[in-house]
């Protein structure tokens, strides 16, 4: 379990994360989105201990991390930027890691053939792929066998092979009843991985629900269908409250109404119907509405004051 | 690559088994770091070559010419044979120290180790200290083995011209010197690359101390410029590598060791200060 309590970090006169409040819950992977910029890092690193909140505090198991008796041994994390020591070699990184923990030698060893480093154990790590780099940033997460797993972008430069280890092994320590807390700024990836999501823009909380629920809430379901009797069949949706709108092609995108009931009401009416399908919004979408005026780094500046910024785009999208 | 499948292992209990590593597990993890990292193997393979060779080579140049050399020249370096033939090899040797003090923290903060490091060790200050005990014992030992070789070769080259031994007073204490006195140069230079964490910078920084400031001080006119030159970092450190303490010196060998110390623990202090408070 990984606890924030209004997390506030300032850097001068830039607010990089303001006043976030948030529990990761254990058995469960719980996505961290946010556009580039947001505060990510910065809120994974105060969790960590390696960057002092400028106010409000954050706990894992409990305790401040700095307070973990060995804390490697309850909490794995895997960093955005490298913490690797490009001269030395795979397992001399993890054996002076392990050896801070109290931990066997060949603990090393294992955590190497789970992340199939084994080969390159030798290698000095300046050789390394940014995906050998990752899959030894995960070597090291794991290493003591944590309760809770941190991991800032851990599939970034995985091969498509790696990302879906990586998906797995993060569902699996959940399913053991284990906390994982795993930041993106993709969110197809998270839509898949995540069973819960908690969403920040520019340093502030935007949702903090179940994947689901955020699919559900922020994007508009339509209907395309499509009928040699469009005239008709727009003048009998509109006529059930239904949002008509025609494409180029001559498809009817329609809102405010089930596929089911668009059927029923053509086949009242006696209409034909050449296709009748429902679309859904991809979880990207649904992130672009929600983030879209709290983009640190957008190409046209968000006009919206920062105090403002993140609340109202939640209410728009609903 | 092939990964093996994600292993699901039942989950810990918080903080079961985990007992506090005591402070003998941080040591032996700094052992490994510098011990795994190449930097440290050519740094002190260059420490000694540099130390016995620029002993040896002062020494050769001295026998070839003393024939030729004026009578205060000869008396100059009559008067403490070991002291000189420990300075000339330090005087160059020193510079290793500076550099391999100022890696072993800097290297952590450009490669992003020091995050492992702080993750693994969060009350930060410990992994310091057992950086500094490791290094320091390092080169304590690595030090006074090649003072004993640079005392031993100088006096070979130059021994029936200038007879020295260890019994003369205050030889032995010069030749431990010697490795003392490196040993603290890098706890001096570490300090320095804590508080700096850039490489070049805090390599600058340490180089100006030991060489820049020490004939720059001697420029200040009278005593005054005495002192200050005396009670700088490296000029008083040296004093302990002296067997027969010169006339204008400023500090007894011990006294200047001290001094020294009082450099290094001033600067451990600020970066100590500096880690516990600063965002990695």
């Amino acid at each position: 379990m990984i606890e924030a309590k209004n997390l506030t970090k300032r850097y001068g006169a830039k607010v990089a994360v303001h006043d976030l409040s948030f529990t990761v819950e254990p058995g469960r992977v719980t996505g961290f989105l946010g556009p580039n910029g947001a505060g990510k890092s910065t809120t994974m690193r105060m969790l960590l201990g390696l960057d002092r909140p400028t106010s409000g505090e954050a706990r894992i198991a409990g305790h401040h991390y700095s307070r973990l008796p060995a804390p490697m041994r309850t909490v794995g994390a895997l960093l955005e930027a490298r913490a690797v020591h490009t001269g030395r070699s795979a397992r001399n990184h993890l054996l002076c890691l392990a050896q801070t923990q109290g931990l066997p030698a060949k603990r090393v060893d294992e955590v190497l053939e789970l992340v199939g480093l084994t080969d390159v154990a030798g290698r000095r790590a300046q050789g390394f792929s940014l995906g050998m780099g990752q899959r030894l940033g995960i070597a090291a997460a794991v290493l003591g066998d944590p309760e809770v797993l941190i991991l800032d972008e851990p599939v970034n430069g995985l091969d498509p092979e790696g990302v879906v280890w990586i998906r797995q092994l993060m569902q699996r320590f959940a399913a053991g009843g284990r906390t994982v807390f795993v930041s993106s700024h993709l969110m197809n990836e998270m839509a898949v991985t995540a069973d819960h999501l908690i969403v920040i823009g520019r340093g502030r909380l935007i949702a903090d629900c179940s994947t689901e629920e955020f699919i559900e809430r922020s994007t508009d379901k339509t209907v395309v269908v499509r009928s040699p009797d469009a005239e008709r069949l727009t003048g009998v949706l509109s006529g059930e409250g239904g949002k008509v709108t025609a494409a180029d092609d001559g498809a009817l995108s329609v809102a405010n109404l089930e596929a089911a009931r668009i059927g029923e009401l053509a086949a009242a009416e006696g209409l034909v119907l050449h296709e009748l399908t429902p679309r859904r919004g991809s979880l990207e979408d649904a992130f672009m509405e929600l983030t879209r005026d709290t983009v640190e780094y957008g190409t046209s500046a968000a006009a919206a004051p920062a105090g403002q910024a993140a609340v109202p785009a939640k209410e728009e999208t609903r | 690559m092939t990964a093996a499948p994600a292993d699901a292992a039942p989950p810990s209990v918080p903080g079961a088994g985990a007992r506090r590593p005591g402070f003998g597990a941080l040591l032996l993890a700094e052992w490994t770091k510098i011990r795994t990292v190449q930097s440290t193997l050519w740094s002190l393979v260059l420490l000694v070559l540099l130390h016995l060779g620029f002993t040896g080579l002062l020494a050769a140049v001295f026998a070839a010419q003393w024939d030729s050399m004026n009578e205060g020249d000869r008396a100059m370096i009559g008067e403490d044979p070991a002291g000189f033939f420990l300075g000339a090899g330090l005087s160059y040797s020193q510079l290793t120290v500076c550099v391999l003090g100022v890696l072993l923290i800097a290297s952590e903060y450009s490669t992003g180790m020091i995050r492992s490091s702080l993750l693994a060790v969060p009350t930060r200050l410990p992994m310091l200290w057992a950086k500094a005990v490791v290094f320091a014992a390092l080169v304590l030992v690595l030090g006074v083995v090649v003072s004993f070789g640079s005392f031993f070769l100088g006096s070979a080259i130059l021994g029936d011209r200038l007879p020295v031994g260890l019994g003369d007073p205050g030889v032995l204490r010069a030749v431990f010197g010697g490795g003392l006195y490196l040993a603290m140069l890098g706890l001096f230079s570490l300090a320095i690359g804590a508080i700096v964490r850039h490489t070049a910078g805090a390599i600058t920084g340490v180089i100006a101390f030991v060489l820049v400031l020490s004939p720059l001080a001697s420029l200040l006119p009278g005593s005054l410029g005495d002192y200050v030159h005396g009670y700088l970092p490296s000029v008083a450190g040296m004093a302990i590598t002296a067997a027969v303490p010169s006339d204008d010196a400023v500090l007894s060998p011990w006294a200047g060791y001290g001094v020294f110390a009082l450099w290094t623990a001033a600067l451990l202090a600020a970066a100590a200060y500096l880690l516990k408070r600063r965002d990695a």
